[in-house]
């Protein structure tokens, strides 16, 4: 095991980057709720029954190019995805550390977690 | 509505933090019977506030040392295949079905809190898959550090695996099936596996949020006052704790967790949900 890189690296690069994805998809999701009540406050909300959103505010690339284009729920979606992409950020780093630690047996184990996240946003279930 | 579902969120951050039994069984039931909101947009809601708390509370534990990294990673295979599980029969049964499962799941919660939690610390002996994937450890106590080992690898992975189930079908972090895994089966102690259980969490809910964006049951105007304030509400929960009287608290619970099965139940039953 190679001395320059521990455990303790992992958990103090792994609590960074938790603290930041969540700070970074908190204030995306509270700028694009503010201007969602600016502009929709209006609207009336009926989430008793369920319909299920439209399709651009389902998938990565249309929640990114809404949220280029300036649209408020897209913008909201867009903080969400950072929240749930933070996680999967942890895994993937987690899953670095291990390999300068030359700790194969959890790259394996950190990898089969982050395919498994990936798929799920990904995928087509 | 916004401004309710703020501060929604902020009573349910604020006693998740306060008992350290999630925020996601008070929230789902709250939008739910409280709000009207249906079981499937409130379930993505709950998801994502989950991520947001796990996160912020992983962050500060990961660093004193509380959390033992590798058991997380290791059993995270069995939550997030489990959740992929859950969010896959979520969107084959009716919300009937899955209020009726999460009052059972309340309940159980309710009970637990109530037990006595019984601590057993074992050094010697570990599980020999412990060995190989080295999962003993390490963490901070008044009196230094002390060792730790762990027992029924199996047991625990096949707990997991339910749990991830359960938190991907009803949008909760299922932190009393982690408990039953990491405190009965695997023998840490309390201050490692209710830290190491939380940092799984973020991870697990990930898995299913995922599929629920795909299947548009994550409402953007829903969500964000949702996040916002159960965020703030466990920010404040973690202040307060240190004042907080944790014993009358789980019992507070476990009488409001009760009742929200009850009325779950209910209104499951006469097709109100």
């Amino acid at each position: 095991m190679s001395r320059s890189w521990n455990d303790l690296d992992i958990a103090r690069y792994v609590s960074a980057i938790l603290r930041g994805g969540l700070l970074l998809s908190a204030v995306i999701t509270a700028l694009g709720g503010v201007l969602y009540l600016m502009r929709h406050s209006g609207d009336t909300v009926a989430y008793r029954t369920f319909v299920g959103e439209p399709p651009h505010l389902r998938s990565v690339v249309g929640i990114v190019q809404g949220a280029a284009r300036g649209d408020a729920p897209a913008i909201i979606q867009f903080g969400l995805l950072l929240l749930i992409a933070t996680p999967i950020a942890r895994v993937a780093l987690a899953l670095l550390g291990f390999y300068l630690e030359r700790d194969r047996r959890y790259v394996a184990i950190s990898a089969v977690v982050l395919i498994i996240l990936v798929l799920s946003l990904l995928g087509r279930v | 509505m916004t401004l309710i579902i703020l501060l929604g969120g902020f009573a349910a951050g604020l006693l998740g933090a306060l008992t350290g039994l999630g925020g996601g069984m008070i929230i789902v039931p709250l939008l739910s019977i409280g709000l009207g909101v249906n079981l499937r947009y409130a379930i993505g809601a709950s998801l994502i506030s989950i991520i947001a708390t796990s996160s912020g509370a992983a962050a500060a534990y990961v660093r004193e040392g509380f959390t033992n990294i590798r058991i997380g990673m290791f059993l995270e295979i069995a939550t997030t295949i489990g959740a992929l599980i859950g969010a896959f029969i979520a969107g084959l049964v009716s919300t009937t079905f899955i209020a009726l499962v999460f009052a059972a799941v309340l309940t159980y919660s309710a009970y637990l809190s109530l037990r006595p939690r019984v601590e057993h610390v074992s050094v010697a002996d570990s599980h020999s898959w412990s060995r190989a994937l080295r999962l003993d450890g390490t963490y901070p106590t008044p009196e230094g550090e002390q060792a730790y080992g762990v027992q029924r690898v199996g047991t625990g992975f096949s707990l997991m695996l339910v749990a991830g189930t359960l938190s991907g079908l009803l949008g909760i972090g299922s932190g009393a099936v982690k408990v039953l895994a990491m405190d009965q089966a695997m023998r840490l102690p309390f201050k490692v596996s209710t830290t190491t259980s939380n940092f799984m969490i973020g991870v697990t809910a990930a898995a299913s949020a995922g599929v629920y964006l795909r299947r548009g049951y994550i409402d953007p105007g829903l969500s964000f006052p949702v996040v916002l304030g159960v965020l703030a509400g466990s920010f404040v929960g973690s202040r307060l704790l240190t004042r907080a009287h944790p014993r009358r608290l789980r019992q507070i619970f476990a009488v409001v967790v009760l009742l929200l099965a009850l009325e779950m139940v209910y209104k499951a039953l006469t097709g109100s949900l």
